[in-house]
């Protein structure tokens, strides 16, 4: 497969993230996917930062194995990445700041010193500026004419205006001389490709797919990496339509949400499994209330605070145990960006129809990397139908019973406002009018009798979600040697392996759980029955997902892929460990 | 002021509507929360507010079971998070009457920070803490007011070693814009005061003395009527701040009811530009169909 992919590193407050985002634009502009992963550290300056634009004509999902072009602005940039430049590749450094031998890089491999800040000082005195230059010389490395680099620059900078000309001409020399002393590579990509691809994050596409889906009200504390879906929806919560509350802690943030749920407007909290953690107690209140409620739960590494801007997929277990007692929880696992889109809306309208909780589990990986879309990948909702399943007006509606015991277990829903329909929400167990049966009533038989029945209603939801939701899908050949097991963003870099295992001649599915509860077992069990040899890959040290498919399935996995050092799966671990499991080498 | 004064919705109800439900309360007989109860419809009839565009929200606690009592909207929710919840119906729909009740421990314990912080806010609401400085459903033991000394299940040695919450001082601190005293022995006073922080645009609080008659020994009927007094028998301004604030310091042989405090601010709902064209219960949902959402992704 043509590829090309870009890499650039050095301290955090040194612009890495830009330049990585400007280098995954110079693809999409050009009609070719890309994706965007970047490794940052829980600093604000100093430290080391890096970002890998990887671009191809055909679709990607991960960052890849390797980098063609690697712009180091330090030496520890160097020591970390050089070794993963591909033979043609190039290492881009300002040799004012530091040297690099020839043996620090692997055979093949060009050193290309550009004097990126001295350039840049015929434009301006700050040293960012070598930015300027340095993305100049990786465009023309990169084979993108010039012009497609000043328009992404006149985008993010057109408003101020001296840095935008200073960062034009700053690109332009380092344009010039690059293409005067090596010019592009020869992996470089054709200067076009398909149609524009647009460039976006997972958390992006929630906050998107969550306002296309009808929220209007978003509560949430900041914590990595969910902050950016707070971010992306104040900036638009004007133009949207949508309270966005940034709350005192995610105690605040939960309940504000299902009080707004509770009013009648579909409402999110977003967080990471610390914050997810203060929050468990008003989750199982979203289900004992009834109250449709979504929560974003980005996960990172743990336990406790743990790695704050590393990956994992380890709050599985917690997510499907959260909160005393037992209640329904839909828990959905998207494995792109596109589905973080499709599964956030498809939250919303589970949440709804079943009057329960449910959680978007996304991870760092997933809701932080960007990828390179087709607008088809985001299809557009039909606005939501109507939130309320009892007419208005009522009056004298004194039969009404918010908690009414039904064959699917899902109650007519009333809102506040709505006149002769008041009702009480309790997280006390409650009879089918929302009477407490707490207090003075508990223990006697008729609400013993009451008790039974409230617990079946809620319970019984389940098997109707089971029954209303898609089974996970295969993905790849029906005829494998192999079948992947996994969830959620785990899905990116086996999309990516798969097909290199084709090119190796071994013929690999996988089967992405992307709704890990409730849990499609017969329809898993039967793919799993009929599968050769599986092998269970997940972000975690005990693999979670596979402990729940065993538990309903009885399914034991002998082999498993785990990964728990912070970093996402890289498509050449996958491959590896494919080959040795099917005996094509040995350990 | 009394409530008598113009209602809230001038196109009310006929004043025969029916607020209580027929749930009977809980509470030990004698308990001062009947006195809250009782003050909290005559503050509703007085505003002639429709049963159905209140909402009544409460954590947990004795007074917190108080939403069941009425015959309106009511979410009783967790232990200390009232405030927040109440929060979040207010904002999806400013047009409700949001009012939130609970005991000390709710919000001034584990529910104290949402307490702060929704005064800062200033949101649209009023918030009735039946204050009778002890933890009473979980049978006696101390709360963040009890006093100094006191013996409680939970500090039977020497008592309680913690200085006292003032909870209105820290009201003023918070920002609230109402901050106001009752006692259950005066129910007349405490539904002015009620319906005044109903009336009134922006975060109420009404801190009321509400005798535990069964596990507060201390801090009794007795001990609250010997001692209170009105502000207003006092001349006390209530848009003087500091004024305000040395009144809440007044504790022992004479302690102060009424309204301390009174500011006008802009509401959070006001501020808030996503409500500029109402109610977001009312708003259409969903992307707005002459907008391309993915334009700024390219």
């Amino acid at each position: 497969m043509q590829e090309l992919a870009l890499r650039v590193g050095g301290a955090a407050g040194d612009g890495i993230a830009t330049v990585g985002e400007t280098f995954c634009r110079l693809f999409t502009r050009q009609g070719f996917y890309a994706f965007g992963h970047t490794g940052y550290q829980s600093v604000i300056r100093g430290g080391h930062v890096w970002f890998q634009a990887r671009g191809s004509p055909e679709r990607i999902w991960s960052q890849g194995d390797g980098c063609d072009v690697l712009y180091a602005l330090d030496r520890q940039t160097v020591e970390v990445h050089a070794p993963t430049l591909r033979p043609g590749g190039v290492l881009v450094f300002d040799p004012e700041k530091f040297s690099v031998a020839p043996e620090q890089v692997p055979a093949g491999v060009k050193l290309f010193p550009v004097p990126t800040l001295q350039m840049s000082r015929k434009f301006a005195s700050e040293p960012i500026l070598q930015n300027g230059v340095g993305m100049g010389v990786v465009s023309a490395l990169a084979g993108q004419p010039l012009s497609v680099l000043h328009g992404i620059l006149t985008d993010s900078l057109g408003r101020k205006g001296t840095v935008l000309s200073q960062n034009l001409s700053a690109s332009e020399a380092g344009f010039h001389y690059a293409t005067e002393h090596i010019g592009a590579l020869d992996r470089a990509l054709p200067e076009k490709g398909g149609t524009p691809k647009l460039l976006m994050s997972g958390n992006q596409a929630i906050a998107l797919g969550a306002v296309a889906a009808g929220m209007k009200f978003l509560s949430q504390y900041p914590m990595t990496p969910a902050s950016s879906i707070m971010h992306w929806l104040a900036a638009h919560a004007e133009k949207f339509h949508v309270v966005v509350k940034q709350a005192e802690d995610e105690l605040a943030a939960i309940n504000m949400a299902i009080g707004a749920s509770h009013a009648g407007v579909r409402a999110m909290t977003a967080t990471s499994g610390g914050g997810f953690s203060l929050m468990v107690e008003a989750f199982g209140m979203a289900g004992m209330t009834e109250t449709p409620l979504v929560v974003v739960e980005s996960q990172r590494s743990g336990p406790s605070t743990g790695l704050p801007t590393k990956t994992e997929q380890g709050d599985l277990q917690m997510i499907l145990g959260a909160s005393q007692g037992e209640f329904p929880r839909v828990v959905l696992g998207p494995g792109s960006v596109a589905e973080a889109y499709r599964e956030t809306a498809r939250a919303f309208q589970l949440a709804e129809d079943w009057q329960t909780p449910v959680v978007v589990a996304s991870d760092l990986y997933l809701s932080e990397d960007v990828q390179g879309l087709d607008r088809e990948d985001l299809p557009a909702l039909p606005p939501p139908a109507s939130l309320f399943t009892v007419p208005e007006p009522m009056e004298g509606g004194n039969g009404y019973l918010r908690y009414k015991d039904t064959p699917s277990g899902v109650s007519p829903r009333a809102i506040p406002g709505q006149r002769g329909l008041m009702f009480d929400a309790g997280s006390d167990e409650h009879d089918e009018a929302g009477r407490l049966v707490s207090d003075v009533l508990s223990g006697i038989p008729a609400y013993v009798e009451v008790r039974r029945k409230m617990m079946e209603k809620r319970m019984r939801k389940l098997s109707g979600i089971r029954a209303a939701t898609p089974p996970p899908t295969l993905e790849g050949p029906g005829d494998a040697e192999l079948t992947l097991v996994g969830w959620g963003s785990t899905a990116l870099p086996v999309r990516d392996a798969l097909p290199l295992l084709k090119g190796q001649g071994i013929a690999v599915n996988y089967l992405h759980v992307a709704q890990p509860w409730p849990l499609h077992g017969e329809a898993i069990a039967r793919v799993l029955r009929s599968a050769k040899r599986t092998l269970l890959i997940e972000q975690n040290f005990s693999g979670q997902l596979g402990r729940v498919i065993t538990a309903e399935t009885g399914i034991r996995f002998p082999d498993t892929l785990l990964k728990y050092d912070g970093e996402p799966f890289y498509p050449w671990e996958i491959v590896t460990k494919v080959m040795e499991v099917t005996g094509r080498v040995h350990r | 002021m009394s409530i008598a004064e113009s209602p809230v919705r001038p196109q009310g109800p006929p004043l025969k509507v029916v607020y209580k439900s027929q749930t009977k309360a809980t509470w030990c007989p004698g308990c001062g929360d009947y006195g809250v109860m009782a003050a909290l419809e005559m503050a509703f009839k007085a505003l002639k507010i429709p049963p159905h565009e209140l909402v009544l929200v409460s954590g947990i606690g004795c007074s917190s079971n108080l939403p069941h009592f009425f015959k309106t909207y009511g979410f009783h929710g967790l232990h200390g998070r009232a405030v927040p919840v109440a929060t979040g119906i207010k904002l999806a729909n400013p047009s409700l009457t949001v009012v939130v009740a609970g005991g000390d421990g709710d919000g001034y314990g584990i529910g104290l920070g949402h307490s702060l912080h929704a005064m800062r806010r200033n949101l649209d609401m009023t918030y009735v803490v039946m204050d009778n400085e002890i933890y009473g459903l979980t049978t006696g033991q101390a709360s963040p007011t009890s006093t100094l000394g006191a013996k409680t299940k939970s500090t039977p040695l020497v008592g309680v070693i913690e200085a006292p919450v003032n909870p209105l001082a820290l009201a003023l601190g918070a920002g609230a814009t109402f901050v106001a005293r009752a006692f259950s022995g005066d129910p007349k006073q405490m539904a002015d005061l009620l319906a005044q922080g109903i009336r009134h645009k922006g975060f109420a609080l009404v801190d009321v003395f509400s005798p535990c008659v069964t596990y507060n020994h201390l801090n009794t009927f007795d001990f609250f009527r010997s001692r209170v007094y009105k502000l207003e028998s006092v001349g006390h301004d209530p848009s003087d701040p500091v004024e305000a604030f040395r009144r809440t310091l007044e504790w022992g042989e004479r302690i102060p009811t009424g309204l301390f405090y009174r500011a006008e601010r802009p509401t959070y709902e006001e501020l808030e530009p996503a409500l500029k064209d109402g109610p977001l219960t009312t708003q259409r949902a969903g992307l707005p169909p002459d907008v391309d959402p993915l334009k700024e992704f390219y």
